[in-house]
């Protein structure tokens, strides 16, 4: 009873920021430059910035309509350079599960092997913690040029930058195994193999998870930046197209959106993490 | 005398002197003739039109012998029986007739301004389908993204700023591998654009301090823009700050104040003037009318690997170069270029840059039918020219050996035998003079025109 009179008044104050946060726009975003006084031929041709005044920036208004029109058609595909905001979003979404699940595979076996070995989780530490927080931008004109396959590059770059987070937390998870839980294992008899599988991978999942969480979370900030590089589909090709074209209507529904993908992919690794976790 | 004319004309001269009388030999008319690249209505008029007036040559080799011939039985007489004596469609046919593309299935970048027109044109009007191809064209985030795509065989060609194949050439910025332009884009096209709040300081004198943007370093842009300032007086690497920026940032830094002007490709020109932060203060065209902007480039490994896909792709290219050139088509090629597909841009601002007719952000309207222009020829002065100013700003060191590089990038002699199998008649040289700002370039003496220059910098 009351955590939902609790969550209801969390809602409703959410629901008041956001009122709140569309009207400040909306005045902001009124017209309100002075029109200058043109001939009725030279308006024809300019845009409606410099002939109604308007202001640079779409108001809320502008964006909930061009939005309700990305999505009554969001699969549409116009050739090459021009497709629906639901391909773009799938083939983001196609891109950052591959480069994210080869990081899975790679990261966990290997942070595995790290943290049951103390001495080479303090010889590896230093290398680890020079590449963590190398930005994908840095990497993708190497990937490039040694790859030399734009959506391969794509890939390798989120691979990369996902990579560490997943490492660290697995061979933190590992090495921080209570001792008594292995020692308990050791005295009953139990076979390495066992033991890590029974033992050591159920006590660190939380962990684990964890830093899969972080990771996914990384994943889906590259994608944006590594697309408006390589170009060519997803969506932060489209950001970057619709940049181009300064329509910043379109630039703001793509954040919105990109959000809302991150929230959701957050969501899921959330749930996963909860099943894995355990009281102790 | 045009290899578009008229075969069964009696007043053409076929040898000697001019076709249209202005010029006194047919090379002076040539010369003239050979920007106007004017493709007759179809194809197969084209190659018919070119075997006509082989044949006639053949039949009549005195002109005076033709004339009379022509005026006494009348020109459809006359290709009926000409006709008769020579199957002219089979070898209409046999002439336009190619070896099969090795490679059908091509792609193409591009980035998204309107010197791209013929290449970006080319797959919605279907130039590309007509040359028996199936071209994808990709837009590019940028010209080393183009760069980079183009040398890992992602793209088999690709639009690119005339400058850059000579670069990537000569491992300028990249590492050496032979590229090759068998065609211009677009001549003319750029344009100075300056914030409104500077539309009292005209003089490129008064512009010491001030920060421009260009596209990139090895761009026709930067190089037009050095020299506009030098002739001012300012020397561009210490008076003013130049900066390589992505167009279509431009806009949006012009407006943040960022920069004070730049000197871009167009569309992105007429964009800031669109939407109200800037004005056209040159175009480039009044710094050397006829300049060439972008090109199409690909590599040599890809030429020498499927020559007969390279060759059906830079028909396309000239064939669509050829109706762009023509004003009449340029409100058709505006509606077909701007979706978001292809440049993204509104309709109206490609109007206003492909028909010449535009709003000068100072509140008047201009025309210029030669704002931009499309001429395929690469002609291999130009190229001694961008070596020249890679010279004169330091981007090359040492000696360079002007003809060769030219004439290994600018496939000058190849493009005029597909001019010519293609019905158009390309220029007889390969070397032409023009003039910069009124001072007139020897393409024969490039040091001497290096070391004329008085602003460059030291090597």
């Amino acid at each position: 009873m009351k955590t939902s009179s609790l969550r209801l008044r969390a809602g409703l104050v959410s629901i008041a920021l956001l009122a709140a946060f569309l009207g400040i726009w909306h005045l902001a975003t009124r017209s309100t430059a002075p029109v200058a006084t043109m001939s009725p031929e030279y308006a024809k041709l300019m845009g409606l910035t410099a002939t109604q005044g308007k202001s640079a920036m779409p108001g809320p208004l502008d964006v909930g309509a061009k939005l309700w029109e990305h999505l009554k058609r969001p699969f549409y595909d116009n050739g090459p350079n021009d497709k629906g905001l639901g391909i773009q979003l799938a083939y983001s979404i196609a891109r950052v599960g591959t480069g994210y699940l080869l990081a899975v595979l790679v990261a966990i076996p290997l942070g595995f092997l790290i943290g049951m070995s103390p001495l080479l989780s303090k010889a590896l530490d230093p290398f680890i913690q020079v590449l963590k927080p190398i930005s994908p931008l840095a990497w993708m004109p190497l990937a490039l040029y040694t790859i030399k396959d734009s959506s391969v590059s794509a890939i390798f770059v989120i691979f990369i930058c996902s990579i560490w987070p997943m490492l660290l937390n697995t061979v933190f998870g590992v090495a921080s195994v209570r001792k008594e839980w292995i020692n308990v294992a050791r005295t009953l008899e139990v076979g390495t193999i066992r033991r890590a599988f029974t033992v050591i991978l159920p006590a660190a999942a939380p962990t684990i998870l964890t830093g899969m969480r972080i990771s996914i979370g990384i994943a889906w900030l590259v994608i944006v930046a590594a697309e408006m590089l390589v170009g060519g589909t997803g969506i932060g090709y489209f950001v970057w197209n619709e940049w181009n074209n300064l329509s910043i209507t379109n630039v703001i529904i793509a954040i919105l959106l990109i959000g809302i993908v991150g929230m959701l992919l957050d969501q899921i690794l959330a749930r996963f993490t909860r099943m894995v976790t355990f009281p102790e | 005398m045009s290899t578009f004319d008229n075969p069964f004309d009696s007043d053409r001269n076929l040898q000697a002197g001019c076709g249209c009388g202005q010029h006194r030999s047919a090379a002076e008319h040539e010369q003239a003739a050979a920007l106007r690249c004017e493709p007759v209505e179809s194809e197969e008029k084209r190659y018919e039109g070119v075997v006509a007036s082989a044949a006639m040559r053949a039949m009549f080799p005195q002109d005076v012998a033709r004339r009379a011939f022509l005026k006494s039985v009348g020109a459809s007489t006359a290709l009926a029986a000409l006709s008769q004596f020579f199957p002219l469609k089979t070898a209409t046919e046999v002439f336009a007739q190619t070896g099969t593309p090795e490679k059908k299935d091509l792609k193409v970048g591009f980035i998204p301004i309107t010197c791209a027109t013929p290449i970006i044109m080319a797959a919605p009007m279907g130039f590309y389908s007509k040359h028996g191809l199936n071209v994808e064209v990709v837009k590019t985030a940028g010209w080393a993204v183009i760069r980079d795509k183009t040398i890992n065989k992602e793209y088999d060609a690709a639009h690119m700023l005339a400058p850059m194949p000579i670069a990537i050439s000569l491992g300028l910025g990249a590492n050496a591998i032979p590229f090759a332009v068998p065609a211009i884009e677009n001549i003319n096209g750029q344009g100075i654009v300056l914030a409104t709040k500077h539309k009292d300081k005209r003089d490129p004198k008064d512009w010491k301090g001030l920060k421009f943007a260009i596209p990139f370093d090895y761009s026709m842009h930067n190089y037009l823009l050095r020299y506009y300032l030098a002739e001012a007086g300012l020397d561009p690497d210490t008076d003013v700050q130049l900066r390589s920026v992505p167009p279509p940032e431009m806009v949006a830094n012009l407006r943040a104040d960022n920069i004070d002007g730049f000197l871009a490709p167009d569309n992105i020109c007429q964009r800031a003037i669109y939407d109200g932060v800037g004005f056209m203060h040159l175009l480039s065209k009044e710094i050397w009318d006829g300049h060439p902007c972008c090109s199409f480039a690909a590599s040599k490994e890809f030429i020498t690997s499927a020559p007969n896909s390279f060759a059906a792709l830079t028909r396309a290219i000239v064939d669509a170069t050829a109706y762009a050139s023509k004003a009449e088509n340029r409100k058709q090629i505006a509606e077909a270029i701007a979706p978001a597909n292809y440049i993204n841009a509104p309709v109206t601002v490609l109007e206003q840059v492909l028909t010449g007719t535009y709003a000068d952000g100072l509140g008047g309207v201009k025309t210029d039918a030669k704002r931009v222009d499309f001429d395929p020829f690469p002609w291999q002065s130009f190229a001694v020219w961008m070596l020249t100013q890679m010279k004169r700003w330091g981007q090359i060191k040492g000696d360079v050996d002007y003809k060769a590089v030219a004439e290994q990038v600018y496939l000058a002699t190849d493009t005029k035998k597909l001019m010519t199998e293609m019905g158009l008649s390309p220029p007889t040289s390969s070397y032409k003079s023009f003039a910069v700002m009124g001072k007139t370039f020897d393409p024969t003496k490039p040091e001497d025109y290096v070391a004329s220059f008085k602003i460059r910098k030291a090597s």
